[in-house]
């Protein structure tokens, strides 16, 4: 059962360049200090994030995102079914729903934000000039979505850098 | 070689990015495979992002490269980096901490693995539909063996987090020991679930020895061969995962080499580098490298050491070399047991730690000793043994850095695993059938290799099957959800 309001959850590998804007964009949150709102981040997401994210009536998922619109695009997310991999590497956002769904009897409305990266083949710490930039707009609609509980409001589309995304995780 | 008369198969994601591996199998004029080759695409850009940073930034940097055994990178690191200070011995309370933390963390990664990719495979047997041969699938059929799956996870986590400040990019391991001790509170938060996590190991060993002695047949033949195996082992021969040295044994049993030093390890290992992949063919010099490749992991360990020295896991080892005629195990399914008798030794470990009084120590950090310019540190990772070495200046930067992960051991073995299943699945039939797509991947899952898993971003592909006629047109593509 939630016990809890909103979750953010950002992932991604601050040491690889622009795929540290989910943990940035949770720091970013956390920083915010918005009662009701928890911000958590992790290299990848894992099943174990499955009994986290029961915990929440809401949860927004964060990730960088190579394609696609900038500076971030936000979609609802639901329970989904994908087939196993064969490494243990990460689990999508949709999976993490359906296990919250059916080992804990949770369904939060889920969204997932993908903001837009650039630099994703480099070692290095701190996020490419364009990167940033769509950080600081994706932190100032989090801000003003979870404060006014919107978050399913359409965020503002962006009048450029914007392409079909290749793909979506979700 | 690659004629006009083969026909090439590719396995591969559309897009070069880490994290994925690419299969690719060539067949001749007849469709019998000519050659199959397993690509991990590895970034081999991190050793030099090290260099030019100060020793002790090491075991915190480390981390990056993967998201899922940062701990073992973070301690092999601080290992060596001990070895630098002239640090040969820790504290109680630091050797304990660390091994504290490295036990829970091969208990979450084994967890993981078992229970989110293994137990499908072994609970509806690896021809069943890919949409109930996964993890939804073991909700759906046996929800308390999935919910077991989280929570054992969550559980390693847990360990992780209070040894090392955080479930990633720790920091608890510092030069010469650990940052902090375990307090009494988080130590009982941890005991209170110890008994569970002991009961649902238990299971977890049932759940692999009855597939395996169901299956018996089958298991046996599945992708497998002959190989060395090579793990380190404490001075007595006694499984140890985090601190030993050297010991490689042959398909039969015999001793190749024995407590060599990890400081010597370029005395007995080389790396073959094939233009085609990535990832080099470390091998054993003595044999040569078309002879002296080795597999390394949970199926090496257990075949590898003498004896485990907690008593269930022993009492599961013996069982296990029982089938093999007490000679080690060369069966590429076997495993998924083997990892799982040493989850329950992980268990055993991590309830003997916590009721250690050292773990509430304050003496945490080993003074310096006599300064050295080169060190290498060894570490059983969860994939099996992890290599770190370095060279610093007088400055303190790093000039040289050197990583052999488990992964690029088992190179040559997966690749051998392929060639296996390829053999078996394919020939005479010139078509990537959802047979062959499975059978590949559970003989890849066995081993649970690490690709380079650095990023992760929304806009990656799924796996995508390709085969290519002789004049490289595209004969049938499959594609695969990742």
């Amino acid at each position: 059962m939630s016990e809890r309001r909103t979750l953010v959850l950002g992932w991604g590998n601050p040491g690889r360049r622009d795929d540290g804007l989910g943990p940035a964009l949770a720091a970013a949150v956390e920083s915010m200090a918005v009662p009701g709102v928890t911000a958590e981040s992790g290299y990848q997401l894992q099943v174990e994030d499955a009994a986290e994210v029961a915990r929440y009536e809401r949860v927004l998922f964060v990730d960088a995102e190579r394609g696609g619109d900038a500076p971030f695009r936000l979609r609802r997310l639901e329970p989904s079914r994908s087939g196993v991999g064969f490494s243990t590497h990460s689990v999508s956002p949709g999976r993490l729903l359906a296990l919250a769904r059916d080992l804990f009897g949770a369904e939060p409305e889920a969204w997932l934000l993908g903001v837009r990266g650039y630099d994703f083949d480099s070692f290095g710490e701190g996020l490419s000039e364009r990167a940033a930039a769509n950080l600081a707009a994706a932190a100032g609609f989090v801000r003003d979505a979870v404060r006014a509980e919107r978050l399913g409001a359409a965020p503002p589309t962006p009048p450029s850098h914007s392409h079909p995304a290749k793909n979506s995780r979700g | 070689m690659v004629t006009s008369a083969t026909k090439r198969i590719v396995i591969e994601p559309v897009t070069r990015v880490e994290g994925h591996g690419k299969v690719t199998i060539l067949l001749d004029e007849q469709n019998r495979v000519q050659q199959a080759r397993l690509h991990v695409v590895e970034f081999r850009g991190f050793e030099r992002f090290i260099q030019g940073r100060p020793f002790w930034e090491v075991p915190v940097l480390v981390q990056r490269l993967c998201g899922i055994c940062p701990v073992s990178h973070h301690l092999c690191a601080a290992k060596a980096v001990d070895g630098i200070l002239g640090i040969d011995r820790l504290t109680p309370t630091g050797e304990k901490m660390r091994r504290l933390m490295h036990y829970g963390q091969m208990f979450q990664s084994h967890a993981l693995h078992f229970f989110h990719l293994a137990s499908p495979d072994l609970l509806f047997g690896f021809d069943a539909p890919v949409e109930q041969r996964n993890v939804i699938g073991v909700i759906a059929h046996h929800p308390d063996l999935a919910l077991q799956g989280v929570m054992m996870r969550k559980f390693g986590q847990e360990i992780v987090k209070a040894t090392a400040g955080k479930k990633v990019h720790g920091t608890g391991a510092i030069p010469g020991g650990i940052n902090k001790n375990l307090s009494v509170a988080e130590r009982d938060v941890l005991l209170a679930d110890m008994d569970r996590m002991l009961e649902w190991s238990r299971k977890a060993v049932a759940i692999a020895r009855e597939y395996t002695l169901r299956n018996l047949e089958k298991v046996a033949s599945f992708g497998s061969f002959d190989s060395n195996h090579l793990s380190i082992v404490r001075a007595d021969g006694a499984m140890d995962l985090y601190h030993g040295k050297l010991r490689a044994i042959d398909a039969r049993g015999a001793k190749i080499l024995d407590q060599v030093d990890p400081l010597d390890y370029l005395e007995v290992i080389a790396e073959e580098v094939r233009s085609w992949s990535y990832m080099k063919f470390p091998y054993l010099k003595s044999l040569g490298a078309a002879e002296g490749w080795f597999r390394v992991g949970p199926l090496a360990r257990v075949n590898v050491c003498d004896f485990i020295d907690t008593p269930e896991a022993e009492a599961a080892r013996r069982e296990f070399l029982g089938l093999s005629g007490g000679r080690p195990s060369n069966v590429t399914l076997a495993y998924h047991w083997a990892r799982m008798i040493e989850l329950l030794h992980s268990a055993e470990v991590i309830r003997r730690l916590l009721h250690d009084p050292d773990l509430q120590g304050d003496d945490l950090v080993a003074p310096a000793g006599e300064r050295r310019g080169e060190f290498v540190a060894m570490i059983e990772a969860p994939r099996g043994t992890l290599t770190h070495h370095y060279r610093v200046d007088e400055n303190d930067q790093v000039t040289m850095a050197n990583l052999i992960v488990s992964t690029t051991c088992n190179n040559e073995a997966m690749n051998r695993a392929v060639r296996r299943i390829a053999d078996e699945h394919l020939s005479g039939r010139p078509v990537i059938t959802e047979g062959l797509l499975n059978n590949i991947e559970v003989g890849i899952r066995a081993y649970d290799p690490c690709l380079s898993c650095a990023t992760h971003a929304l806009g990656q592909m799924p796996l995508e099957v390709t085969l290519l006629g002789p004049d490289s047109a595209v004969l049938d593509r499959q594609t695969r959800a990742g």
